[in-house]
Order: structure tokens, then sequence, then C-alpha cells
């Protein structure tokens, strides 16, 4: 007798699909979020030549972004819809690639296995060993279609001894109906400093499943800064892998949330060498009815010796009807190690905010200062300081307009 | 001429009863102490009159120039011409003070724009030290420093009468002085301001000279006069007033 195989609700965009099934909001790394609510099958596959006025709007867009930054990228690479439309290198200590992608069995989620087998193309930045390009590189990542799976696919590889700044942007080019499941893999050889700033801003029409997954050879920095501010239901996975003696990540994120959106983070920290350190910050705020979760795992494994994670996270909730879940965890497998996690879930003080009523300043207006206030930290650590300039306004919006 | 009217306010913290019918009145120009032991409700009298949550007006009345204070959220007191100088000023992380009082400024229909020059004037004015004026509010300051910053806050508002909840502790002695100079001014003039300054020492009013002295406790003023009251207390303490 023949075994019937069910299915799976992402069958229509590949064979090898056929059987993948949404994850169960029973699993662990899946509590509280909104998988359930997901309908695959609402998503075909994008189109692999953009419309060129979707294209000139991409240009457009990220033309205005460029102009923000304190100097002009190194290199840009433009996607639209998943699709390269553009790379351009500036300068020629940056590498960019852009190879049809492979799949190579590293996804860390369901989403990332489609993303693999969607995605038409890898896009790959990288630097020789010993180079140090001072301007970032832009990738921005435009979604113009509507109800379409939109699967954007990045590689950053440092060389040993490199340096590089790199500045990934989520936008939609106008309102957008689009599943969008970015997938970026970081790898930081011996003794390199990547600085990685992600701006996850699309529509909130659109719901976005992502991932970023670092590894961080021996004396090495990922300092990454995230920014999820887009999309209606938006999750993000980060994983930083320490693997090298030494090796340092330093993880930051401003997340917000307005009208029926809902923030999603799952971070990990790996400590899996001697003498590593990681120190996470994560600062969260939802309004209206918005909902935020975020769950933490710091694991030192048994070879990690003399290691030092920190591990933060603060949500504010704004209104009544917001909600949201912090759960920090730990996975200690060897004594000689420090580690420290603090979490918490709250309104707006109300002594502050009566402090600052009490020199004449109306309430919601003291409420607002206090949000840009508590952001103003995580702000300041972007390691692009000229995007935390233009992420501050957007943030403003989306807890003063209903998450637009 | 403005005038702040507390007529047999009664008020609760919690639950608790702490004021039993205040009654006093403040006007342009003039300084008030109310000077009594720790725990007998001074500084409830000032939560009260701003509107601190927790702290609830039963019975009384309280009003600036004829505005009813008790029926007002606490930014719009402030308008009325309300100021309080906090006992402990609140730590307000990446909040700047400019930020904060350019938003008074506009609530309260002034150009927002006046707000850095008189910032520098007044932090000249009473010795702050302007890198500590841009820093977050009161973060990382120094007691001194934070009531210093309360005092240019005060002093740029411009409020109509001021109530100082225990200003001088935690200043030194040089700090003490530069305050209560500013303040002095403040209360002289063509549009001079009133203070309500509550304190258990007497040493704010050596420069900043009370004309109305209340001796407060158990939730009332147990007696009103003159500075001379300053040195009844001095000499013999607040059991002559049986308290």
């Amino acid at each position: 007798m023949a075994t019937s195989v069910e299915t799976g609700p992402f069958a229509h965009l590949g064979a090898a699909l056929v059987d993948l099934q949404l994850p169960s909001p029973e699993a662990e790394e899946w509590r509280y979020s909104r998988v359930a609510d997901l309908d695959p099958t609402r998503y075909s596959a994008a189109s692999a030549t953009p419309p060129e006025a979707a294209v000139a709007d991409a240009e457009a867009m990220v033309a205005g972004f460029v102009d923000g930054l304190d100097e002009p990228p190194s290199a840009v690479v433009v996607l639209v819809d998943g699709v390269v439309v553009r790379a351009t290198v500036v300068d020629d200590r940056v590498q960019v690639d852009t190879s049809p992608s492979v799949p190579d069995d590293e996804a860390p989620d369901v989403f990332s296995i489609v993303n693999e087998h969607v995605a038409t193309a890898e896009v790959v930045v990288g630097t020789q060993p010993g180079a140090r390009p001072t301007s970032p590189v832009v990738v921005a990542s435009c979604t113009a279609a509507d109800d379409v799976v939109v699967a954007p696919r990045l590689r950053i590889r440092l060389g040993a001894d490199s340096e590089l700044a790199v500045v990934e942007l989520h936008r939609s080019l106008g309102a957008s109906t689009a599943l969008v499941l970015p997938v970026t893999r970081v790898d930081v050889g011996r003794d390199a400093t990547l600085r990685h700033v992600v701006v996850q801003d699309v529509d909130t029409g659109s719901d976005v499943v992502g991932s970023i997954a670092a590894e961080v050879a021996g004396s090495a920095t990922y300092d990454g800064w995230l920014a999820a501010i887009g999309g209606r239901y938006a999750r993000t996975r980060v994983d930083c892998r320490l693997a090298g003696r030494g090796a340092d990540g330093r993880l930051a994120s401003l997340y917000a949330g307005g009208g029926d959106q809902m923030r999603d983070l799952r971070t990990f920290q790996d400590h899996l060498d001697r003498d590593t350190t990681s120190t996470l910050e994560f600062k969260g705020a939802v309004d209206d009815r918005a909902h935020a979760v975020y769950t933490g795992l710091i694991r030192i494994h048994p070879e990690a010796k003399g290691s030092n994670a920190e591990q933060s996270n603060r949500i504010m909730t704004l209104s009544d009807e917001a909600w949201a879940e912090s759960v920090p965890n730990l996975e200690i497998e060897h004594n000689d190690v420090r580690c420290a996690h603090a979490s918490t879930v709250g309104p707006v003080d109300a002594d502050q905010r009566f402090y600052l009523e009490s020199r004449g300043v109306p309430t919601d207006v003291a409420e607002r200062l206090i949000v840009a206030g508590f952001f103003d930290e995580v702000l300041e650590r972007c390691c692009v300081p000229a995007v935390a300039g233009l992420v501050r306004p957007r943030v403003a919006r989306v807890l003063g307009g209903g998450g637009s | 001429m403005s005038e702040l009217v507390v007529e047999d306010l009664h008020a609760v913290v919690g639950e608790t009863p702490i004021l039993h019918g205040v009654t006093l009145t403040v006007r342009s120009g003039e300084v008030h102490a109310v000077m009594g032991p720790n725990g007998s409700g001074k500084s409830t009298l000032s939560n009260v009159l701003m509107g601190r949550p927790g702290y609830r007006a039963t019975s009384g009345t309280a009003t600036l120039d004829g505005v009813d204070l008790l029926a007002l959220p606490t930014w719009e007191r402030a308008r009325a011409g309300l100021f309080l100088a906090s006992q402990y000023p609140t730590e307000v992380p990446g909040v700047h003070v400019a930020d904060v009082l350019a938003a008074a400024f506009t609530a309260s229909g002034r150009d927002p724009a006046l707000v850095a020059g008189r910032m520098a004037d007044e932090a000249a004015a009473i010795g702050f030290d302007s890198s500590l004026v841009d820093r977050a509010l009161n973060v990382d300051l120094s007691g001194g420093e934070k009531k210093r910053n309360e005092t240019l806050q005060l002093a740029v508002l411009e409020p109509r009468i001021a109530v100082l909840d225990e200003l001088d502790s935690g200043l030194d002695v040089d700090a003490l002085r530069a305050v209560s100079r500013r303040l002095e001014a403040a209360t002289t003039g063509p549009d001079p301001i009133g203070i309500l300054a509550i304190t258990h020492y007497s040493r704010l009013l050596e420069v900043l000279h009370a004309d109305v002295v209340h001796i407060f406790a158990g939730g009332r003023i147990l007696d009103t006069g003159g500075p001379e009251l300053v040195d009844r207390l001095e000499a013999e303490g607040y059991a002559s007033w049986g308290a």
C-alpha cells in the first residue's frame, strides 16, 4: 500500500518543498509567534524580471537612502522582489558576487529552506584578507509586487584581519502584500571586524520571516545592529556563533510596533571556544494593539572556558492593548564563565512621565520624549551612525501612527 | 499679581490620610517657608498640588489665580503657572532638558526657539556647568547638580508660583548660595514669582528670605508667623509647638 504524503503549504513553490510544513507554534522557538496565521499558499514565486517602473522606484529609494549616509558607499547592490537589478562596486577592495543561489542545507528553519529554493541569486559581499574599505556597502532589498514570496539571500565573508561595514535595507515600494523571507549569513575571519546594520522597514501589509546567522572566528568581532520596524508579522532570528578563541559578538536592536504589527525576535549567543565575549542590548516598544515577543538563549559550550556573555532586553508597552513577552534563557556547560541577563516588560515609568508633565509637557508629548530617550542608547550604538539618524523619525511614526 | 490659595486641603496617599486641612495663600513676590519634621506631610502637600499619581485630594480646594488646580491634569497645572522643584528629581534616560523645556514652551504658546539662549543665561547665573545641561535629565548628576538643574528649569519656565520641595538638600554651601540668590531675584522686580519653600532646615532661608513661615506637623499647619518663627525653631525645635 502506498503511503500518502501530506502536501505542504509551500508545495507550489518548488518540487523540493512539496513536503515542507509550517513549524508548530508549540515548538519552543515558535512559541508566542504568529506562524499559525501565515498562509504561504497565498504567495506565488516572484517574477525573475521585475517591471522597469519598480526598478526605477527602487533606484530612487536607494538614492535617497544613500544621500542620508555620511559618505558614498563602497558598493551598492539593489534587489527588487529578490532579483538583483544592480551591483555596483566603487571601491575595489570590496568584492561583490551575485551568482545563482545553490541550496546548502545550512538553513536554521523552514522559511530559510524556502528562501534557499526560491532565491534566484545569492549576493556575496566580501573583503580580501587585510582589506579595510572605509565606507559601507549598501545592500537594498525592495519589495514591489503583491502576493509574492520575496527571498533575498546575502552572504558576507570577511577575510582575516579585514574590516567592513555592510548596511542591509529591506523596504517596500509603496503598499505591498508580500511574504518576505530574508536570509543573511556572515563569516567573519580571524581578527576581522564586521559592522553589520540591518533595517527592516517593509510595508505593514507584508509579513517577514528572516534569519541572520554569523560565524565569528578567533579574535574577530561581529558588531550587529538591527532596526525592526516594518512588516505586519515580522520575525528575525539572530544566531551569533563565537567559534574561535577570543571572538566577540555585539548585538543591538531597536524594535517598534504599532497598529496590529507583531515583532518577533529570537537570539542565540553561542559561545563555542575559550575567552569569547558577547553582549546583547535589545530595546522594543509596542503601541496600539501591537505585540512583541523576544526569546534569547545564551549557550556556553563545554570548551568555552573564560567566556563572558551579557543579554539585556527591555520592552515598553505603550497602550492597554499592546502586549509583550520577554524570555531570557541560559545554558551553561562550563563553570568558569560570566553570564548576566536582564529582561523587563512594562509601561512608561509613571515618575518619569510625572516629572516631564510637571514642567508643563502634555502627557502624549511626555511619553513620546520618554520613548525616544529609551531608544537613544541603542541608536547611539549603531555602528553606522548615519543610519540611526534615518531610523529615528521612522520609529516615531511607527509608534505615533498606527504602525505605518 | 498671582495667588495660590489653598483652603482646608485634605489628601490621601494611596488610602492613607496625610493632609488634615491645610490653608495658606502665597502671592507674587512672597516667600513662604513650610517647615516641619520628617514625615509631617510636607512633601505630600507639594505632590498633591502638582498632581503626582498616588496623591489625591479628598476635600478642600487649591486654586491659582482662580483656576481650580485639582481639576487639571499635571501638565495643565504647570501651564497655569505652578512649578514643582522635586525633592528627588527623576532620572529620565535619553531625554534632554532643552527638549523638555521646548515642549513646555510650545504647549504654553511660547516660542521654543527662546529656550536655548535662556538656558545658557540661567546656567551661567547659577554656576551650572553647561556640559551638564546637555546630559540626559538628571542622569549621572550629583545631588547638588540635580538641584541646580531644577533651579535652571524653574528660571527658564518662569512660573507664577514655585513649590520647592527640599531644594536645599544635597546642595553644598556655594551651590546653595547661588541657587538661593537666583530665587531671591525671581521674587523681586517688575514681575515677581511667589515661592512656597518646603524645608526642614533654615539654611535655605539665610539668603532666600521668608516673608511668612508655617510650622507644619501631622499634616496640618500648627503656626504661621514671620521670620521670628525660624529663630524660635532653631532655639527650641519642633517640640516647642508640641510636634
